[in-house]
């Protein structure tokens, strides 16, 4: 803490002694044309700015005599006083007064005892309209009255704390250097010049330039044995260097000047939401490009605004999950290789996982399949979406779900990644890794389609060869490879950027860059990778902009202009996060219905089993696509064909007919704990399609046909599949029992389509409708169940009425009916009681809807259920 | 920064010979140009360009000019002329146009002249399109016409004005 007081102390200091300079000369201004409003306001503002950092440094006495000086200039502003002479000698004194201090403050890092009290009271008077004290004695009393000079610090140290102590000697060292007394004044501004950023930056540009010409001459004698100019080449080339280091260090600044805000921040949110915050700031001194300093301290404040908010619970909650009540927040910064890494820690709550989950659902960024998919980590990346806050509360301080994709968009932008790891119940921890310059980036430079492209290394992971051992493989166009057994997305980069070529397709060996965005990772594959070097960025042309794939441009060391890749933006033109644009799809079937076009694109999975037309499932309901050697198929006693898959038996069930391929193509779906291969013929394609699916048209285990690439495409039933191989398998495992029959009306095909294989393969038998008016039907024409799952938004007659309807009267009135649905408040579930509902369970739920139907359709249930309408 | 240099050395003598009427000229697909001499900055003989990839069809890619970037505009597709350069290794004229540098790629590149404003005509009404948004105007030369170009309007190229797609 010592240190980062001297810090902001020298800070201080020099920026004061610059704001007295111009305070005297606007002063005098003001002596001589009283009526000037603008010098007045000048004059006030500056006072403003010394009295406010005084006061933020704990520095009293000066604050005081800034303080009663800037009421009498705000006076004077406002028009209420007219400045005469004398009241401007007054303000004078106080300038030459604060200059005392300040100068005492330079020696001793601490205000010199003094009394200002008759100088305050002198600018008092003048406020009061009194005949201002100013005879030329009592200006000279005042002008001389502290007249504690600064005290020689080497010899006279006023016992302070041991930290303070270091500094004083530190600073004494810097004072017997210049012994003069008078010259304290100066002794600190002398060691610190301020530079406009704008000359920083045209030397960084220059720099650049000779960098760049250096590369090129070196690049030139490399190709001359035994040249003369070797020698100075060398020399020069190491100066360049030298330089080089040295202007990116007039640049760089300690990541402390972005947290000095912090502390404040820190305090009035824990004063406004009643917690007890600690704040724990580590590495502060770590230094960074003062250009990304200013990009990431917006997004730093959110940060911990939103920690304080969320992570850290009150004292209560804290209390009583047994943690100390005062919470901590800790901010840490350290150099990791060429990036700064910023961790924002808090002992709070940890984030929600089930929260998270609700609402990535019921805000459309994913679906229940591709949430069961997902690995926590990214479960809770997924807080950086835009519109994504689990709060409950929209409070003043956070929970608008704007901020953390604002923040994750600002860190990405300037080539960085946000990351969190997270514990429920023992805190959060967001990592920032940044590179600590922008203007000069390592980069690997690779070449595709005949050109040279840069790959800033922050997102590159790793540099794969794929040959003979591990081959390009293709999902019908797509090509993707097996890496340490998960499969990588592959984007060819010349077939990407259109430069054609798409003859050396067939190669074997390609290079394939595996890069990082976010949380998808992906290979870009080129033709050939050179070495990494440092570049210098230069941005776009404006009428290049609109490229996203290319995040800048540079010159190499042999003088050729090449583009630098943006992984984001190639991220996003290869459309690499399939699994959230089919998000989107999914969503869009769920609001418009079946028979709709849903009019947004949605990924398919085209394959070819038993027949020459093409098959298709929705890519979300897929969780694997496997190819597996035939042989490792093996057979139950019973017959059944089994997979001996990540350490469990995968039940298969037959679709495809063609067994003369060595290697078998197989689905993987999963549904809870339970999975089931689909064995098919080929794999054809993924196509992303505008669908219209015909229902009811298709034999058993079709959900109906689609015209999809212009062709007539069954749409494959996974509800039928997985329970066929229930059927063959769970079933048998566990005691056959008679098969109890659910109605489910859910207007949402999409999600009926995910209830209706849940429900199968737990062992009832289920009927699925589309709304209301088709369940009374099956009323009247006397179908039974046993238990009724049922929507409640729904178009047409909702959850509600059917309730009343199903209560008021027919065969179905003492049936246990289960309310699905995302809105899980209090006076939904009143209003849900009052129709008739028996149980209600939240849309995504899965455990607990099994549960509900298990409990109400057995005899206990039952009991409770008849209790109830009794 | 040397061409900065010239510029300025360029603006204080410039007053006495009335440059607002002095251009370079140039040609492209044999149509005889000129350009403002006020915003030429360099004219490079055969430049390296590298491609750009995706960029529209008329920026022919970008071009090293003493560690600045310039971004290179095929004038031949710019102003709708077709056909392939007839000279493989084009000229390089580089502009500035909104504080952005540019580099017209043309055929050859000639004299610089002075012109009277009396030879002075306004474009003919039946130019075909492209040509008409670029060219302010035409003198009478001995022989041959010499066609103004605005240089704000030819490096004026947005995303989707692309005129001529891949060749």
């Amino acid at each position: 803490m010592g240190r980062d007081m001297d810090d902001l102390i020298a800070d201080f200091l020099v920026e004061t002694n610059e704001n007295l300079g111009a305070l005297d000369e606007a002063i005098l201004k003001l002596e001589q044309d009283p009526a000037d409003a603008q010098t007045v306001s000048l004059i006030f503002r500056l006072m403003h700015t010394i009295k406010g950092t005084c006061g933020f440094l704990g520095l009293q006495r000066l604050e005081a005599v800034a303080h009663a000086a800037e009421n009498v200039l705000g006076k004077c502003r406002d028009g209420v006083l007219v400045p005469t002479p004398e009241s401007i000698t007054t303000i004078l004194a106080a300038i030459d007064r604060i200059r005392l201090i300040l100068s005492g403050l330079e020696t001793t890092q601490s205000e010199p005892s003094g009394d200002d009290g008759q100088l305050i009271a002198a600018l008092d008077a003048i406020i009061a309209g009194d005949p201002p004290p100013a005879t030329e004695a009592e200006l000279e009393e005042i002008f001389n009255a502290p007249a504690e000079p600064a005290p020689n610090p080497a010899l006279e140290t006023p016992a302070p704390a041991p930290v303070e102590a270091e500094i004083v000697a530190h600073k004494a060292t810097a004072v017997a250097a210049a012994p003069e007394a008078d010259q304290h004044a100066s002794s600190v501004a002398g060691q610190t010049i301020r530079v406009g950023v704008e000359v920083l930056e045209n030397l960084m540009t220059l720099v650049s330039e000779l960098v760049l010409s250096r590369n090129q001459l070196l690049q030139l004698s490399r190709s001359v044995e035994d040249s003369p100019f070797n020698v100075p080449l060398q020399r020069l080339s190491h100066i360049t260097s030298d330089l080089q280091e040295g202007v990116m260090k007039a640049r760089m600044q300690p990541i402390g000047h972005a947290w000095n805000k912090v502390p404040r921040l820190v305090r009035d949110l824990a004063r406004d939401l009643n917690k007890k915050i600690e704040l724990v700031m580590l590495g502060a001194e770590t230094e960074l490009d003062r250009q990304v300093l200013e990009l990431i301290k917006d997004p730093l404040t959110h940060m911990v605004r939103n920690s304080a908010d969320h992570g850290i619970e009150d004292p209560m909650t804290r209390r009583a999950a047994g943690k100390p009540e005062t919470g901590r927040l800790t901010l840490n910064a350290y150099h990791e290789g060429g990036h700064i890494i910023i961790e924002i820690a808090d002992d709070g709550r940890g984030l929600p996982m089930d929260k998270i989950r609700a609402k990535a659902i019921s805000s459309g960024v994913c679906t229940e399949a591709e949430l069961a998919q997902m690995p926590d980590s990214q479960i809770r990346n997924l807080v950086f979406h835009a519109g994504f806050s689990t709060a409950e509360k929209v409070t003043a301080v956070s929970g608008r779900g704007v901020g953390m994709d604002v923040v994750r968009t600002n860190i990405e932008r300037i080539g960085g990644t946000i990351d969190v790891q997270s514990t429920e119940g023992q805190g959060s921890t967001f990592s920032i890794k940044i590179p600590i310059t922008l203007a000069i980036v390592s980069a690997l430079v690779v070449a595709a389609g005949g050109e040279r492209f840069a790959i800033p290394q922050i997102s590159v992971v790793e540099l794969v060869r794929a040959g003979v051992d591990a081959p390009i493989e293709r999902i019908s166009r797509t090509p993707v490879l097996r890496l340490r057994n998960r499969l990588l997305p592959l984007v060819r980069l010349s077939e990407l950027l259109g430069l054609g070529e798409s003859d050396n397709t067939g190669r074997e060996s390609d290079y394939v860059v595996v890069t990082q965005v976010g949380a998808n990772t992906f290979g870009i594959i080129v033709d050939r990778v050179f070495d990494t070097e440092d570049i210098v960025v230069k941005p776009l042309a404006p009428i290049l902009r609109h490229l996203s794939v290319f995040s800048g441009n540079t010159i190499l060391g042999d003088g050729s202009v090449i583009m630098i890749l943006d992984p984001n933006g190639i991220a996003r033109a290869a459309d690499v996060s399939l699994g959230r644009e089919s998000a989107t799809a999914g969503k869009d079937i769920e609001q418009s219905g079946v028979h709709a076009t849903t009019g947004e694109k949605v990924a398919l999975l085209l394959f070819r089993a038993g027949g020459a037309e093409p098959k298709a499932v929705p890519l979300t309901l897929v969780s694997r696509i496997e190819d597996m050697p035939r042989e490792s198929i093996e057979h139950t006693s019973a017959g059944d064909e089994v997979l001996q898959y990540r350490d469990h038996l995968l039940p298969l069930v037959r679709m495809g007919v063609d067994t003369s391929s060595p290697r078998q193509p197989i689905l993987v779906f999963t549904d809870g704990d339970c999975a089931m291969g689909l064995l098919v013929d080929e794999i054809i394609d993924i196509v992303e399609d505008v669908i219209k699916i015909e229902l009811g048209k298709g034999q058993d285990g079709t959900l109906g046909s689609a015209v999809i690439n212009g062709k007539a495409t069954d749409v494959i039933d996974t509800a039928y599949w997985l329970s066929r191989a229930s059927d063959n398998w769970f079933t048998k495992q566990a005691q056959k029992v008679d098969k109890r029959r659910l109605l489910v009306v859910e207007d949402s095909a999409f999600f009926s389509q995910m209830l209706v294989p849940v429900l199968s393969s737990a062992g009832y038998e289920v009927t699925a409708v589309l709304n209301p008016a088709e369940a009374l039907r099956l009323r009247e024409a006397g179908s039974m169940f046993d238990a009724i799952v049922t929507d409640i938004e729904m178009p047409g007659m909702d959850g509600f009425t059917f309730a009343k309807e199903i209560r008021r009267d027919g065969i179905w009135m003492d049936l246990p009916v289960i309310a699905l649905s995302s809105l899980a408040e209090p006076e939904h579930l009143e209003r849900g009681r009052q129709a008739g509902f028996t149980e209600h369970v939240q849309k995504m739920d899965r455990e607990g809807l099994m549960q509900a139907i298990a409990f109400r359709l057995s005899p206990a249930g039952a009991l409770v259920h008849e209790g109830a309408t009794a | 920064m040397k061409s900065q240099a010239n510029v300025i050395e360029r603006d204080r003598s410039g007053k006495t010979v009335r440059e607002e009427d002095t251009f370079v000229t140039l040609t492209v697909a044999d149509m005889l140009c000129g350009i403002p001499v006020l915003s030429v900055q360099d004219v490079l003989i055969a430049p390296a360009i590298a491609k750009i990839p995706l960029a529209p069809g008329e920026i022919s890619g970008s071009l090293n000019l003493r560690g600045r970037i310039v971004t290179a505009i095929d004038l031949r597709r710019r102003i709708g002329l077709g056909g392939e350069a007839t000279n493989i290794k084009q000229t390089s004229i580089v502009v500035e146009s909104r504080g952005e540098f540019y580099s017209l790629m043309v055929d050859t590149v000639g004299d610089v002249l002075t012109l009277g404003k009396d030879k002075c005509e306004a474009l003919p009404s039946t130019l075909p399109a492209p040509l008409r948004t670029f060219a302010t105007s035409v003198y009478q030369l001995d022989g041959v016409l010499l066609s103004i170009l605005d240089v704000s309007a030819l490096t004026a190229i947005t995303a989707g004005s692309a005129t001529v797609g891949e060749a």
